[in-house]
Protein backbone atom coordinates (compact mmCIF):
# COMPACT_ATOMS: atom_id res chain seq x y z
CA UNK A 1 0.00 0.00 0.00
CA UNK A 2 1.28 3.16 -1.03
CA UNK A 3 2.19 6.16 1.94
CA UNK A 4 1.40 9.36 1.95
CA UNK A 5 4.42 10.61 2.14
CA UNK A 6 4.88 8.62 -1.82
CA UNK A 7 2.41 10.75 -3.04
CA UNK A 8 2.99 14.35 -1.19
CA UNK A 9 6.90 14.16 -1.72
CA UNK A 10 8.70 17.59 -0.35
CA UNK A 11 9.56 18.78 -3.98
CA UNK A 12 5.85 18.88 -4.28
CA UNK A 13 4.78 20.49 -1.82
CA UNK A 14 7.22 22.95 -2.03
CA UNK A 15 5.76 23.93 -5.76
CA UNK A 16 2.43 24.11 -4.38
CA UNK A 17 3.11 25.94 -1.81
CA UNK A 18 5.31 28.37 -4.22
CA UNK A 19 4.14 27.20 -8.08
CA UNK A 20 6.59 28.61 -10.63
CA UNK A 21 5.54 30.34 -13.65
CA UNK A 22 1.92 31.27 -11.81
CA UNK A 23 1.08 33.99 -13.56
CA UNK A 24 -0.82 35.36 -16.24
CA UNK A 25 0.21 36.38 -19.98
CA UNK A 26 -1.02 38.84 -22.64
CA UNK A 27 -3.94 37.82 -24.33
CA UNK A 28 -2.17 37.42 -28.06
CA UNK A 29 -0.18 34.41 -25.89
CA UNK A 30 -1.65 31.05 -27.04
CA UNK A 31 -3.68 29.87 -24.16
CA UNK A 32 -6.14 27.07 -23.12
CA UNK A 33 -8.46 26.24 -20.03
CA UNK A 34 -8.50 22.53 -18.45
CA UNK A 35 -11.57 21.80 -16.30
CA UNK A 36 -11.77 18.83 -14.11
CA UNK A 37 -15.13 18.37 -13.81
CA UNK A 38 -15.09 15.53 -11.37
CA UNK A 39 -13.95 18.07 -8.27
CA UNK A 40 -13.97 21.51 -9.78
CA UNK A 41 -10.41 21.69 -10.98
CA UNK A 42 -9.49 24.61 -13.17
CA UNK A 43 -6.63 26.10 -14.76
CA UNK A 44 -5.56 28.60 -17.77
CA UNK A 45 -1.97 27.52 -19.55
CA UNK A 46 -0.44 30.41 -21.45
CA UNK A 47 2.19 29.41 -23.81
CA UNK A 48 4.40 32.02 -26.47
CA UNK A 49 6.62 30.15 -28.67
CA UNK A 50 9.79 31.01 -29.98
CA UNK A 51 10.75 30.24 -33.30
CA UNK A 52 9.87 26.50 -32.87
CA UNK A 53 10.41 26.12 -29.29
CA UNK A 54 8.57 27.04 -26.38
CA UNK A 55 10.16 30.17 -25.67
CA UNK A 56 7.50 31.20 -22.52
CA UNK A 57 5.06 29.32 -20.48
CA UNK A 58 2.56 30.09 -17.22
CA UNK A 59 -0.44 28.99 -15.45
CA UNK A 60 -3.06 30.20 -13.23
CA UNK A 61 -5.48 28.16 -11.05
CA UNK A 62 -7.34 26.60 -8.41
CA UNK A 63 -6.53 22.55 -8.10
CA UNK A 64 -5.32 20.20 -5.38
CA UNK A 65 -1.69 20.43 -4.70
CA UNK A 66 -0.88 17.97 -6.92
CA UNK A 67 -2.32 19.52 -10.19
CA UNK A 68 -0.67 22.59 -8.77
CA UNK A 69 3.02 21.52 -8.03
CA UNK A 70 2.60 19.15 -11.41
CA UNK A 71 1.80 22.55 -13.66
CA UNK A 72 4.53 24.06 -12.09
CA UNK A 73 7.08 21.31 -12.56
CA UNK A 74 5.77 21.16 -15.99
CA UNK A 75 6.36 24.96 -17.05
CA UNK A 76 10.06 24.40 -15.88
CA UNK A 77 9.88 21.35 -18.13
CA UNK A 78 9.04 22.37 -21.07
CA UNK A 79 10.57 25.57 -21.85
CA UNK A 80 12.93 25.58 -24.56
CA UNK A 81 11.40 22.61 -25.83
CA UNK A 82 9.82 21.91 -29.22
CA UNK A 83 6.29 21.31 -29.61
CA UNK A 84 6.98 17.52 -30.49
CA UNK A 85 9.75 17.55 -27.72
CA UNK A 86 6.94 18.43 -25.19
CA UNK A 87 4.40 16.02 -26.17
CA UNK A 88 6.70 13.42 -26.16
CA UNK A 89 7.77 14.82 -22.48
CA UNK A 90 4.23 14.07 -21.75
CA UNK A 91 3.67 10.90 -23.26
CA UNK A 92 6.25 9.24 -20.80
CA UNK A 93 4.99 11.72 -17.81
CA UNK A 94 1.42 9.87 -18.28
CA UNK A 95 2.93 6.56 -18.30
CA UNK A 96 5.03 7.89 -15.24
CA UNK A 97 1.40 8.71 -13.34
CA UNK A 98 -0.67 5.58 -15.02
CA UNK A 99 2.46 3.14 -13.28
CA UNK A 100 3.14 1.87 -17.10
CA UNK A 101 6.66 3.35 -17.44
CA UNK A 102 9.45 0.45 -17.31
CA UNK A 103 11.69 0.72 -14.65
CA UNK A 104 14.66 2.43 -14.71
CA UNK A 105 13.31 4.74 -17.09
CA UNK A 106 11.84 7.39 -14.45
CA UNK A 107 15.42 9.34 -14.23
CA UNK A 108 14.55 10.43 -17.57
CA UNK A 109 11.89 12.39 -16.54
CA UNK A 110 14.41 14.70 -13.99
CA UNK A 111 12.42 16.37 -11.51
CA UNK A 112 9.27 15.11 -12.90
CA UNK A 113 9.85 11.39 -11.30
CA UNK A 114 8.35 13.13 -7.84
CA UNK A 115 4.99 12.37 -9.38
CA UNK A 116 5.77 8.58 -9.21
CA UNK A 117 3.77 8.22 -6.01
CA UNK A 118 0.68 8.80 -8.40
CA UNK A 119 0.38 5.63 -9.87
CA UNK A 120 -0.73 4.26 -6.36
CA UNK A 121 -3.36 6.66 -6.33
CA UNK A 122 -5.38 6.05 -9.34
CA UNK A 123 -7.80 8.73 -8.85
CA UNK A 124 -4.83 11.32 -8.76
CA UNK A 125 -3.89 10.84 -12.15
CA UNK A 126 -6.19 13.45 -13.57
CA UNK A 127 -5.12 15.99 -11.27
CA UNK A 128 -1.44 15.52 -12.16
CA UNK A 129 -2.30 15.42 -15.85
CA UNK A 130 -4.55 18.32 -16.02
CA UNK A 131 -1.69 20.99 -16.64
CA UNK A 132 -0.35 18.36 -19.37
CA UNK A 133 -3.59 18.18 -21.23
CA UNK A 134 -4.20 21.84 -21.21
CA UNK A 135 -0.49 22.95 -22.50
CA UNK A 136 -1.20 20.31 -25.45
CA UNK A 137 -4.43 22.52 -26.36
CA UNK A 138 -2.97 25.46 -26.03
CA UNK A 139 0.16 24.08 -28.68
CA UNK A 140 -2.73 22.98 -30.61
CA UNK A 141 -4.07 26.57 -31.62
CA UNK A 142 -5.17 27.76 -28.09
CA UNK A 143 -9.00 29.07 -26.82
CA UNK A 144 -9.50 26.15 -26.02
CA UNK A 145 -12.08 25.01 -22.99
CA UNK A 146 -12.97 21.98 -23.34
CA UNK A 147 -13.17 19.27 -20.34
CA UNK A 148 -9.63 16.90 -19.59
CA UNK A 149 -9.94 14.00 -20.74
CA UNK A 150 -6.83 11.84 -20.18
CA UNK A 151 -6.46 9.14 -21.92
CA UNK A 152 -6.46 6.70 -19.24
CA UNK B 1 -30.75 17.79 27.15
CA UNK B 2 -31.63 15.96 24.51
CA UNK B 3 -30.07 12.54 25.95
CA UNK B 4 -32.52 13.17 28.69
CA UNK B 5 -35.39 14.15 26.66
CA UNK B 6 -35.04 10.73 23.97
CA UNK B 7 -34.07 7.00 24.08
CA UNK B 8 -30.07 6.53 24.04
CA UNK B 9 -28.85 5.15 21.48
CA UNK B 10 -26.35 1.64 21.92
CA UNK B 11 -24.35 3.21 19.30
CA UNK B 12 -21.44 0.35 19.81
CA UNK B 13 -24.39 -2.32 19.81
CA UNK B 14 -25.58 -0.57 16.27
CA UNK B 15 -22.49 -0.53 15.05
CA UNK B 16 -22.29 -4.18 15.32
CA UNK B 17 -25.21 -5.07 13.11
CA UNK B 18 -23.01 -2.99 9.86
CA UNK B 19 -20.48 -5.32 8.93
CA UNK B 20 -18.33 -2.94 6.96
CA UNK B 21 -18.06 -1.04 9.71
CA UNK B 22 -15.37 -3.06 11.40
CA UNK B 23 -13.13 -2.81 8.12
CA UNK B 24 -9.53 -1.77 8.31
CA UNK B 25 -8.21 1.14 5.64
CA UNK B 26 -4.60 1.46 5.46
CA UNK B 27 -3.68 -0.65 8.63
CA UNK B 28 -6.76 1.98 10.49
CA UNK B 29 -10.11 1.13 11.49
CA UNK B 30 -12.50 2.67 8.71
CA UNK B 31 -14.20 5.98 9.78
CA UNK B 32 -17.18 6.51 7.41
CA UNK B 33 -18.33 9.98 7.26
CA UNK B 34 -19.68 10.05 3.97
CA UNK B 35 -22.94 9.11 4.80
CA UNK B 36 -24.51 12.07 2.45
CA UNK B 37 -23.04 10.63 -0.88
CA UNK B 38 -24.13 6.65 0.53
CA UNK B 39 -25.17 5.04 3.46
CA UNK B 40 -23.65 1.69 4.65
CA UNK B 41 -25.78 -1.17 4.93
CA UNK B 42 -26.90 -3.53 7.76
CA UNK B 43 -27.00 -7.35 7.88
CA UNK B 44 -30.55 -7.66 7.81
CA UNK B 45 -30.69 -6.06 4.06
CA UNK B 46 -27.77 -7.63 2.77
CA UNK B 47 -29.63 -10.60 4.15
CA UNK B 48 -32.82 -9.55 2.95
CA UNK B 49 -31.67 -10.02 -0.34
CA UNK B 50 -29.46 -12.93 -0.37
CA UNK B 51 -32.90 -14.70 0.68
CA UNK B 52 -35.17 -13.31 -2.02
CA UNK B 53 -32.36 -14.42 -4.44
CA UNK B 54 -31.78 -17.53 -2.45
CA UNK B 55 -35.64 -18.72 -2.18
CA UNK B 56 -37.84 -16.14 -3.23
CA UNK B 57 -36.69 -14.93 -6.54
CA UNK B 58 -38.94 -14.47 -9.63
CA UNK B 59 -40.98 -12.53 -11.55
CA UNK B 60 -43.54 -9.93 -10.08
CA UNK B 61 -47.42 -9.72 -11.83
CA UNK B 62 -46.72 -12.01 -14.16
CA UNK B 63 -46.95 -16.03 -12.95
CA UNK B 64 -49.78 -18.27 -11.10
CA UNK B 65 -46.92 -20.24 -9.62
CA UNK B 66 -45.58 -20.30 -6.15
CA UNK B 67 -42.50 -18.28 -6.34
CA UNK B 68 -44.16 -14.92 -8.54
CA UNK B 69 -46.65 -15.44 -5.92
CA UNK B 70 -44.05 -14.79 -3.35
CA UNK B 71 -42.15 -12.26 -5.06
CA UNK B 72 -44.95 -10.18 -6.05
CA UNK B 73 -46.63 -10.06 -2.60
CA UNK B 74 -43.42 -9.23 -0.85
CA UNK B 75 -42.95 -6.59 -3.65
CA UNK B 76 -46.30 -4.96 -2.56
CA UNK B 77 -45.47 -5.56 1.02
CA UNK B 78 -42.53 -3.04 -0.07
CA UNK B 79 -44.66 -0.36 -0.98
CA UNK B 80 -47.04 -0.47 1.97
CA UNK B 81 -44.08 -0.36 3.93
CA UNK B 82 -42.83 2.60 1.75
CA UNK B 83 -46.65 4.47 2.30
CA UNK B 84 -46.10 3.82 6.13
CA UNK B 85 -42.48 5.48 6.42
CA UNK B 86 -43.81 8.62 4.88
CA UNK B 87 -47.31 8.56 6.04
CA UNK B 88 -48.63 8.50 2.86
CA UNK B 89 -52.85 8.14 2.63
CA UNK B 90 -52.27 5.06 0.57
CA UNK B 91 -49.89 2.80 -0.82
CA UNK B 92 -51.20 3.65 -4.58
CA UNK B 93 -49.15 7.15 -3.96
CA UNK B 94 -45.92 5.20 -4.19
CA UNK B 95 -43.83 4.45 -7.33
CA UNK B 96 -40.87 2.84 -6.96
CA UNK B 97 -37.91 4.42 -8.88
CA UNK B 98 -34.04 3.72 -9.22
CA UNK B 99 -33.96 6.39 -6.95
CA UNK B 100 -33.95 10.49 -6.22
CA UNK B 101 -33.09 11.67 -9.64
CA UNK B 102 -35.56 9.07 -11.27
CA UNK B 103 -38.16 9.89 -9.32
CA UNK B 104 -37.99 13.71 -10.25
CA UNK B 105 -37.41 13.09 -13.71
CA UNK B 106 -40.76 11.38 -13.73
CA UNK B 107 -42.31 14.30 -12.43
CA UNK B 108 -40.92 16.37 -15.09
CA UNK B 109 -41.52 13.89 -17.72
CA UNK B 110 -44.68 12.87 -17.18
CA UNK B 111 -46.48 15.73 -14.64
CA UNK B 112 -44.08 18.60 -16.56
CA UNK B 113 -45.14 17.55 -19.92
CA UNK B 114 -48.70 17.51 -19.79
CA UNK B 115 -49.25 20.44 -17.60
CA UNK B 116 -46.79 23.14 -18.49
CA UNK B 117 -47.34 26.04 -21.13
CA UNK B 118 -44.85 28.44 -22.70
CA UNK B 119 -43.83 31.27 -20.44
CA UNK B 120 -44.44 28.91 -17.29
CA UNK B 121 -42.21 29.24 -14.58
CA UNK B 122 -40.51 26.89 -12.16
CA UNK B 123 -38.98 27.64 -8.72
CA UNK B 124 -36.15 26.11 -7.06
CA UNK B 125 -34.06 26.97 -4.96
CA UNK B 126 -29.99 28.15 -4.70
CA UNK B 127 -28.90 24.84 -2.62
CA UNK B 128 -30.14 21.83 -4.62
CA UNK B 129 -28.23 19.27 -6.14
CA UNK B 130 -28.20 18.56 -9.79
CA UNK B 131 -30.74 16.22 -10.05
CA UNK B 132 -33.10 18.77 -8.87
CA UNK B 133 -31.62 21.83 -11.15
CA UNK B 134 -31.10 19.91 -14.62
CA UNK B 135 -34.42 17.69 -14.80
CA UNK B 136 -35.93 21.38 -14.90
CA UNK B 137 -33.52 22.99 -17.22
CA UNK B 138 -34.82 20.19 -19.41
CA UNK B 139 -38.08 20.39 -19.24
CA UNK B 140 -37.83 23.96 -19.58
CA UNK B 141 -36.34 24.13 -22.70
CA UNK B 142 -38.77 21.23 -23.79
CA UNK B 143 -41.82 23.26 -23.22
CA UNK B 144 -40.29 27.23 -23.67
CA UNK B 145 -40.51 27.39 -19.55
CA UNK B 146 -38.36 28.66 -17.20
CA UNK B 147 -36.40 27.94 -14.20
CA UNK B 148 -35.59 30.68 -11.10
CA UNK B 149 -34.35 29.88 -8.23
CA UNK B 150 -34.61 31.30 -5.09
CA UNK B 151 -30.63 32.44 -3.88
CA UNK B 152 -29.32 31.22 -0.41
CA UNK B 153 -28.08 33.51 2.10
CA UNK B 154 -24.38 33.47 3.30
CA UNK B 155 -24.85 31.25 6.15
CA UNK B 156 -26.75 28.85 2.99
CA UNK B 157 -30.30 29.60 4.36
CA UNK B 158 -33.24 30.21 1.80
CA UNK B 159 -33.84 33.65 1.63
CA UNK B 160 -37.46 33.64 2.16
CA UNK B 161 -38.47 37.61 0.96
CA UNK B 162 -36.64 36.66 -2.52
CA UNK B 163 -38.55 33.49 -2.25
CA UNK B 164 -42.12 35.50 -1.98
CA UNK B 165 -41.30 37.83 -4.49
CA UNK B 166 -40.30 34.84 -7.24
CA UNK B 167 -43.28 33.28 -6.52
CA UNK B 168 -45.88 34.59 -8.78
CA UNK B 169 -48.79 33.79 -10.71
CA UNK B 170 -46.38 32.26 -13.60
CA UNK B 171 -45.35 29.38 -11.16
CA UNK B 172 -46.76 26.47 -11.66
CA UNK B 173 -44.10 24.43 -9.47
CA UNK B 174 -41.72 24.47 -6.21
CA UNK B 175 -39.19 22.01 -6.23
CA UNK B 176 -37.01 22.35 -2.99
CA UNK B 177 -34.82 20.21 -0.86
CA UNK B 178 -35.95 19.22 2.42
CA UNK B 179 -32.52 19.17 3.86
CA UNK B 180 -29.27 20.39 1.70
CA UNK B 181 -26.79 17.62 0.42
CA UNK B 182 -23.87 20.34 0.27
CA UNK B 183 -24.75 22.27 3.68
CA UNK B 184 -26.66 20.38 6.01
CA UNK B 185 -29.36 23.42 5.71
CA UNK B 186 -32.58 21.60 7.05
CA UNK B 187 -35.50 23.93 4.96
CA UNK B 188 -38.69 25.05 6.05
CA UNK B 189 -40.12 23.39 3.70
CA UNK B 190 -44.09 22.72 5.17
CA UNK B 191 -44.42 26.78 5.32
CA UNK B 192 -43.16 26.85 1.98
CA UNK B 193 -45.22 24.19 1.05
CA UNK B 194 -48.08 26.15 2.37
CA UNK B 195 -47.13 29.55 0.69
CA UNK B 196 -46.99 27.64 -2.59
CA UNK B 197 -50.15 25.64 -2.56
CA UNK B 198 -52.11 29.41 -1.64
CA UNK B 199 -51.17 30.44 -5.09
CA UNK B 200 -52.31 27.21 -6.80
CA UNK B 201 -48.33 25.74 -7.17
CA UNK B 202 -47.45 22.42 -7.33
CA UNK B 203 -44.51 21.43 -4.97
CA UNK B 204 -42.12 18.99 -4.83
CA UNK B 205 -39.67 17.95 -2.19
CA UNK B 206 -36.39 16.21 -2.65
CA UNK B 207 -36.33 14.16 0.15
CA UNK B 208 -33.06 12.43 -0.85
CA UNK B 209 -30.97 13.68 2.68
CA UNK B 210 -34.08 14.38 4.95
CA UNK B 211 -35.55 10.77 4.42
CA UNK B 212 -32.40 9.23 6.24
CA UNK B 213 -31.85 11.65 8.56
CA UNK B 214 -35.42 13.11 9.92
CA UNK B 215 -38.92 11.38 10.46
CA UNK B 216 -40.86 12.33 7.03
CA UNK B 217 -44.42 12.76 7.22
CA UNK B 218 -46.01 13.57 3.48
CA UNK B 219 -49.15 14.24 4.28
CA UNK B 220 -48.16 16.79 7.48
CA UNK B 221 -45.26 18.17 4.89
CA UNK B 222 -48.56 18.66 2.39
CA UNK B 223 -46.06 18.60 -0.50
CA UNK B 224 -47.78 16.85 -3.89
CA UNK B 225 -44.11 14.87 -4.48
CA UNK B 226 -41.82 13.82 -2.53
CA UNK B 227 -38.29 11.91 -3.81
CA UNK B 228 -36.25 9.84 -1.65
CA UNK B 229 -33.19 7.19 -2.30
CA UNK B 230 -32.88 3.84 -1.14
CA UNK B 231 -29.04 3.39 -0.68
CA UNK B 232 -28.75 6.64 1.25
CA UNK B 233 -31.45 4.86 3.94
CA UNK B 234 -29.06 2.15 4.35
CA UNK B 235 -31.24 0.06 1.59
CA UNK B 236 -29.18 -0.96 -1.34
CA UNK B 237 -28.33 1.07 -4.28
CA UNK B 238 -30.67 1.19 -7.93
CA UNK B 239 -34.04 1.74 -5.73
CA UNK B 240 -36.15 4.39 -4.41
CA UNK B 241 -39.33 5.90 -5.13
CA UNK B 242 -41.70 8.87 -5.78
CA UNK B 243 -44.65 9.73 -3.11
CA UNK B 244 -47.26 11.67 -5.77
CA UNK B 245 -50.32 12.80 -4.18
CA UNK B 246 -52.82 9.87 -6.31
CA UNK B 247 -55.41 13.11 -7.62
CA UNK B 248 -52.12 14.08 -9.45
CA UNK B 249 -50.58 10.81 -10.45
CA UNK B 250 -54.16 9.37 -12.17
CA UNK B 251 -54.13 12.49 -14.47
CA UNK B 252 -50.66 11.65 -15.40
CA UNK B 253 -49.43 10.40 -18.72
CA UNK B 254 -47.39 7.51 -19.04
CA UNK B 255 -43.43 8.73 -19.38
CA UNK B 256 -41.74 5.19 -20.32
CA UNK B 257 -43.23 2.48 -22.06
CA UNK B 258 -43.38 -1.35 -21.54
CA UNK B 259 -44.77 -4.29 -19.63
CA UNK B 260 -46.57 -4.53 -16.57
CA UNK B 261 -47.54 -0.22 -17.12
CA UNK B 262 -50.39 -1.37 -19.51
CA UNK B 263 -53.54 -2.41 -19.29
CA UNK B 264 -54.27 -3.75 -23.40
CA UNK B 265 -52.43 -3.84 -25.95
CA UNK B 266 -53.07 -4.14 -29.95
CA UNK B 267 -50.51 -3.20 -32.45
CA UNK B 268 -52.48 -0.09 -33.03
CA UNK B 269 -52.70 1.48 -29.36
CA UNK B 270 -52.82 0.55 -25.93
CA UNK B 271 -54.23 1.35 -22.99
CA UNK B 272 -52.26 2.06 -18.71
CA UNK B 273 -52.84 0.72 -15.48
CA UNK B 274 -53.72 2.99 -12.71
CA UNK B 275 -50.77 4.68 -11.10
CA UNK B 276 -48.78 3.19 -9.89
CA UNK B 277 -48.30 0.15 -12.17
CA UNK B 278 -48.38 2.88 -14.98
CA UNK B 279 -45.53 4.48 -13.96
CA UNK B 280 -43.22 1.59 -13.50
CA UNK B 281 -42.48 0.19 -16.89
CA UNK B 282 -40.72 -3.11 -17.77
CA UNK B 283 -39.41 -5.59 -14.67
CA UNK B 284 -38.54 -3.20 -11.31
CA UNK B 285 -35.51 -4.05 -9.09
CA UNK B 286 -37.48 -6.34 -7.18
CA UNK B 287 -34.26 -7.68 -5.01
CA UNK B 288 -33.76 -4.28 -3.92
CA UNK B 289 -37.30 -3.01 -3.16
CA UNK B 290 -37.07 -5.68 -0.60
CA UNK B 291 -34.02 -4.66 0.48
CA UNK B 292 -35.38 -1.19 0.76
CA UNK B 293 -38.16 -2.37 3.02
CA UNK B 294 -35.81 -4.19 5.41
CA UNK B 295 -33.94 -1.08 5.46
CA UNK B 296 -37.23 0.92 6.64
CA UNK B 297 -37.79 -1.74 9.11
CA UNK B 298 -34.27 -1.59 10.35
CA UNK B 299 -34.19 2.25 10.63
CA UNK B 300 -37.69 2.38 12.64
CA UNK B 301 -36.37 -0.56 15.27
CA UNK B 302 -33.75 1.87 15.87
CA UNK B 303 -36.22 5.10 16.24
CA UNK B 304 -36.04 7.81 13.88
CA UNK B 305 -36.59 10.31 16.40
CA UNK B 306 -33.99 8.53 18.49
CA UNK B 307 -31.22 8.88 15.19
CA UNK B 308 -32.53 12.66 14.66
CA UNK B 309 -31.38 13.52 18.49
CA UNK B 310 -28.61 11.47 17.78
CA UNK B 311 -27.51 13.54 14.89
CA UNK B 312 -27.86 16.63 16.36
CA UNK B 313 -25.54 15.86 18.99
CA UNK B 314 -22.67 14.41 16.22
CA UNK B 315 -23.20 17.65 14.62
CA UNK B 316 -23.00 20.11 17.15
CA UNK B 317 -19.86 18.06 18.27
CA UNK B 318 -17.98 17.97 15.43
CA UNK B 319 -19.04 21.64 14.73
CA UNK B 320 -17.53 22.63 17.82
CA UNK B 321 -13.83 20.64 17.44
CA UNK B 322 -14.07 21.91 13.59
CA UNK B 323 -13.87 25.46 14.69
CA UNK B 324 -11.02 24.95 17.25
CA UNK B 325 -9.04 24.34 14.60
CA UNK B 326 -7.33 27.17 13.44
CA UNK B 327 -7.86 28.46 9.35
CA UNK B 328 -10.87 26.42 8.60
CA UNK B 329 -13.72 28.19 7.49
CA UNK B 330 -16.79 26.31 7.93
CA UNK B 331 -19.46 26.95 4.92
CA UNK B 332 -23.25 26.59 5.77
CA UNK B 333 -24.05 27.81 8.79
CA UNK B 334 -27.77 28.13 9.13
CA UNK B 335 -29.73 28.02 12.18
CA UNK B 336 -31.42 24.44 11.36
CA UNK B 337 -28.81 22.25 10.34
CA UNK B 338 -28.83 18.38 10.08
CA UNK B 339 -26.25 15.63 9.54
CA UNK B 340 -23.72 17.48 7.08
CA UNK B 341 -20.60 19.70 8.15
CA UNK B 342 -19.08 21.48 4.73
CA UNK B 343 -15.60 23.51 5.14
CA UNK B 344 -12.24 24.53 3.89
CA UNK B 345 -9.03 24.39 4.98
CA UNK B 346 -6.88 27.57 4.73
CA UNK B 347 -4.55 26.58 1.81
CA UNK B 348 -5.22 23.11 1.60
CA UNK B 349 -7.03 22.14 -1.29
CA UNK B 350 -10.23 20.01 -0.05
CA UNK B 351 -8.52 16.98 -2.12
CA UNK B 352 -5.31 17.07 -0.51
CA UNK B 353 -7.47 17.49 3.00
CA UNK B 354 -9.20 13.87 1.45
CA UNK B 355 -6.23 11.92 1.08
CA UNK B 356 -4.71 12.87 4.44
CA UNK B 357 -7.75 11.88 5.73
CA UNK B 358 -8.06 8.59 3.66
CA UNK B 359 -4.55 7.85 4.66
CA UNK B 360 -6.25 7.96 8.33
CA UNK B 361 -9.11 5.48 7.33
CA UNK B 362 -10.98 8.36 7.12
CA UNK B 363 -13.85 8.24 4.06
CA UNK B 364 -15.45 12.04 3.92
CA UNK B 365 -16.49 13.49 0.24
CA UNK B 366 -14.25 16.66 -1.11
CA UNK B 367 -15.56 18.28 -4.53
CA UNK B 368 -18.59 20.02 -5.36
CA UNK B 369 -21.23 17.80 -4.27
CA UNK B 370 -23.02 17.62 -6.96
CA UNK B 371 -24.12 21.11 -6.13
CA UNK B 372 -21.97 23.68 -8.38
CA UNK B 373 -24.27 26.92 -7.54
CA UNK B 374 -23.56 26.31 -3.97
CA UNK B 375 -20.11 26.62 -4.41
CA UNK B 376 -20.16 29.20 -6.61
CA UNK B 377 -22.15 31.30 -4.30
CA UNK B 378 -19.51 31.07 -1.71
CA UNK B 379 -16.87 31.37 -4.00
CA UNK B 380 -15.06 28.15 -3.51
CA UNK B 381 -14.17 25.25 -6.21
CA UNK B 382 -14.76 22.22 -4.08
CA UNK B 383 -15.23 21.70 -0.19
CA UNK B 384 -14.62 18.97 2.14
CA UNK B 385 -17.49 17.71 3.91
CA UNK B 386 -18.07 15.36 6.59
CA UNK B 387 -21.53 14.00 6.74
CA UNK B 388 -23.45 11.55 9.70
CA UNK B 389 -25.18 8.91 10.50
CA UNK B 390 -26.80 7.41 13.44
CA UNK B 391 -23.14 4.85 14.08
CA UNK B 392 -21.21 7.53 13.82
CA UNK B 393 -19.04 8.39 17.17
CA UNK B 394 -17.38 10.80 18.94
CA UNK B 395 -14.30 9.11 18.75
CA UNK B 396 -14.46 8.99 15.22
CA UNK B 397 -14.62 12.67 14.97
CA UNK B 398 -12.05 12.96 17.27
CA UNK B 399 -10.20 11.31 14.68
CA UNK B 400 -11.43 13.23 12.07
CA UNK B 401 -10.28 16.42 14.22
CA UNK B 402 -6.96 14.95 14.10
CA UNK B 403 -6.98 14.38 10.86
CA UNK B 404 -7.13 18.03 9.58
CA UNK B 405 -5.00 19.53 12.37
CA UNK B 406 -2.38 16.51 10.44
CA UNK B 407 -3.33 18.48 6.86
CA UNK B 408 -2.91 21.67 8.06
CA UNK B 409 0.46 20.90 9.27
CA UNK B 410 1.66 19.17 6.23
CA UNK B 411 0.41 21.28 4.08
CA UNK B 412 2.02 24.24 5.94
Amino acid sequence: MASLSELYQNVILEHNRSPRNYRAMDDDARHAEGHNPLCGDHLTVWVRMDGEVIGDVSFQGAGCAISKASASLMTGAVKGKTRQEAEALFQRFHKLVTGRLPAGESETLGKLAVFSGVSEFPVRVKCASLSWHTLKAALEGGQSDKPDHPSA
Amino acid sequence: MTATATPVLDVERLREDFPILSLRVHGKPLVYLDNAATSQKPRSVIEAITRFYSAENANIHRGVYYLSDRATVAYEAARERVAGFLNAASPREIVFTRGTTEAINLVAQSWGRSELRAGDEILITGLEHHSNIVPWQLLAAQMGATVRAVPITDAGELDLDAFDRLLGERTRLLAVAHLSNALGTINPVRELVARAHALGVVTLVDGAQSAPHLPVDVQALGCDFFAFSGHKLFGPTGVGALYGRAALLERMPPWQGGGDMIETVSLERSTFAEPPARFEAGTPMIAEVIGLAAALDYVESVGRQAIAAWEEELLACATERVREIDGIRLIGTARQKASVLSFVVEGVHPHDVGAVLDDDGIAIRTGHHCAQPVMQHFGVPATARASFAFYNTRDEIDALARGLRRARTLFA
